[in-house]
């Protein structure tokens, strides 16, 4: 049976994290294609018809599917659905949002950010904010699945110039349900914080809004992404967008600094498969000294100018 | 308007939880259970719209085993008006929960259904999008705000890039992230009041829904353990660790 991916896109851009998803098809096994949904997507077709594997490219360009709202984009998938013997997304809000409503819509489970591929119908998935690993199997005919995109390393564009076939999806759902009003989107040059190689996080000890300008400095100069704890977005330092954590992102970067971040368990969650993790804190007894490579016990206020300074 | 929410005992959210050595599953015996916070933000959300007269009943449903009811006890206590059990001590997966309260709210027609995002036991983050896809109503997912305007439903999203606003048709499913609201503590004389409040107990059977998985839990494992590393002096140090020890940055 055939595989369909999702493809994961923002600002006109497909994301990275379908390249990820696209090798844990490749794991599965079988003919791949990939369905992008949206308006005026016909760029990240192309760019989609690229990925090394991919058979064909499937496109459902109209109105009523911009910005990928839950019911229409749920309504086509079910239609396409019955060709495939596994449906496959990104583990990100979007697949979150679409792919529990696709399953529902066809009467089966889902699997919820898988890890591992063991088998056509068996997976290991994360579960207690990843204090456990579950290996599920799945005795459903249509298997739709989210993918943990760091799980899996990103497949590489083909090697032949032309890519996969694009064919055009005239079915348009109806959508009379939910109307876009309104998005804040944050506007950063830096890299994306699901694949940025180096991550630096804030936590409440950062203590205001403008104090997270420190680690900007030095993200800066690392090429880092800026992540935050939930007290810290809470508290209103940084947006939501930047939560790391059990309900926030999840980052596995080369390398990931933790200031002034205690290390409760929902964080830990979105953290630990980070290669080598550094933890700054004042308190040497923080539960983050005991999942970090390194450890600084200080002031943040002292070791962050330090620390730029130096690097 | 009627709002339905749904809860869900699950593990305290405080509590570092250990596999079985069998490792068929989680151990949780003897453990701390609790409401999960997401569910906990879905019934302050509801008690709030009553007072503020947006809403006129709250009632609160868990599908779940017979020491569930503690969990729906606290949600009266917090402000909900009723209450219904489906009782069941088989492993409910998402999609059963979802077909159970698919019937309740068939039952029940309320104007807006309120859902924790995700329980955080299993993580799983899709009961209010399938019960949005079973009753065939708009669902409005990981909601930091919400407001009920001439008859439409506003609820601000909270997505990887950002905030997304939408407009919903009523009724609508909701699900709530961390930052709706801030629940507040049962008082008291709330949590006596809300023993006597009613609580119906109802059977997946009398409901005519099929609860049984066809997702199989093989195995559970604890995770790969991180060893704890080492300290360093001072930043010189750090930057020379990174540097020559662990080669992540140059
Ligand atoms: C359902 C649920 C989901 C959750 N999801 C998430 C999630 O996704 N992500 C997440 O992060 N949290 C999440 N949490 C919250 C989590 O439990 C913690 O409350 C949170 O991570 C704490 O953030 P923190 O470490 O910044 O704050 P704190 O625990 O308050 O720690 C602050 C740290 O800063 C240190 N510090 C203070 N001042 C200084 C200084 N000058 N120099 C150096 N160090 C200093 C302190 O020693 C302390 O260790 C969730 C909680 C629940 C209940
Ligand atoms: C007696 C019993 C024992 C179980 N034991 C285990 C176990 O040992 N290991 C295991 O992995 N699973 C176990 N489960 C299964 C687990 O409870 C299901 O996976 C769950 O009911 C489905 O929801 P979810 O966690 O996937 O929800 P999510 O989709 O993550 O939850 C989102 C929201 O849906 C609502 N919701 C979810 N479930 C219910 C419910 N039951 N009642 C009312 N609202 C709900 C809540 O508002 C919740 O915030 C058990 C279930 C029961 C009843």
């Amino acid at each position: 049976m055939s595989i369909l991916v999702l493809a994961e896109h923002h600002n006109g851009v497909l994301a990275d994290a379908t390249a990820h998803v696209v090798a844990a098809a490749r794991q599965i096994g079988g003919e791949l294609h990939v369905l992008v949904v949206g308006e005026g997507v016909a760029a990240i077709a192309e760019a989609a018809s690229k990925l090394d594997g991919v058979g064909r490219v499937l496109v459902a360009d109209h109105a009523n599917y911009a910005h990928l709202l839950a019911e229409p984009t749920a309504a086509l998938m079910a239609q396409l659905a019955d060709d495939y013997g596994h449906v496959l997304a990104a583990a990100s809000t979007t697949g979150k949002n679409v792919l529990p409503r696709l399953a529902a819509l066809k009467g089966v489970g889902q699997i919820s950010e898988i890890i591992a591929v063991q088998g056509v119908d068996t997976f290991k998935r994360p579960i207690y904010a990843g204090n456990a690993i579950a290996t599920v199997q799945s005795e459903d005919t249509l298997k739709v699945i989210t993918v943990r995109a760091t799980a899996f390393d990103a497949v590489a564009a083909t090697q032949s110039d032309d890519g996969a076939a694009i064919e055009a999806i005239d079915f348009v759902a109806d959508n009379d349900q939910s109307t876009f009003i309104e998005e804040q989107l944050a506007e950063s040059d830096r890299p994306e914080l699901g694949s940025a190689k180096v991550v630096i996080s804030g936590g409440r000890g950062m203590g205001s809004r403008e104090n997270f300008q420190l680690l900007e400095r030095i993200a800066d100069k690392l090429g880092a992404a800026i992540g935050a704890s939930r007290a810290a977005v809470d508290a209103g330092f940084a947006p939501n967008d930047m939560q790391v954590g059990q309900t926030g992102k999840i980052v596995a970067p080369e390398l990931y600094i933790a200031v002034g971040i205690s290390g409760a368990i929902q964080h830990l969650a979105g953290m630990k498969d980070a290669k080598v993790i550094v933890a700054i804190n004042k308190d040497e007894d923080a539960p983050i000294f005991q999942v970090a490579d390194y450890g600084l016990v200080a002031d943040l206020f002292e070791a962050l100018p330090a620390l730029e300074r130096q690097l | 308007m009627k709002v339905l929410v749904a809860i869900k005992r699950v593990i305290d959210y405080n509590v570092k939880i250990r596999v079985k050595s069998d490792h068929s599953d989680v151990d949780l015996t003897n453990v701390k259970m609790a409401m999960n916070p997401f569910c906990e933000i879905a019934v302050e959300e509801a008690v709030r719209l009553k007072e503020k007269g947006v809403a006129t009943e709250v009632v609160v449903v868990t599908i779940g085993p017979k020491a569930a009811q503690e969990q729906l006890r606290t949600a009266l206590a917090l402000g909900a008006d009723r209450a219904i059990h489906v009782e069941t001590d088989l492993r409910v997966e998402s999609l059963g929960a979802a077909r159970a309260l698919a019937k309740i709210v068939e039952e029940q027609q309320p104007g807006l259904v309120i859902l924790g995002k995700q329980a955080i036991d299993t993580d799983n983050n899709q009961t209010g999008q399938m019960l949005a896809a079973l009753t065939g109503l708009p669902q409005g997912t990981f909601a930091s705000e919400v407001a009920v305007e001439d008859g439409r439903l506003r609820v601000t999203r909270e997505i990887d890039g950002g905030l997304e606003t939408l407009e919903l048709t009523l009724p609508a499913i909701v699900t709530t992230d961390l930052r709706l609201n801030e629940p507040r503590y049962a008082k008291l004389p709330d949590i006596m009041k809300a023993k006597k409040k009613p609580l119906e107990v109802r059977t997946p059977a009398d409901l005519g829904v099929e609860l049984a998985s066809r997702i199989k839990l093989l195995k559970v494992e604890p995770p790969a353990e991180r060893q704890a590393g080492i300290k360093v002096g001072s930043v010189d140090e750090l930057i020379d660790k990174l540097k020559n020890e662990a080669k992540v940055i140059s």
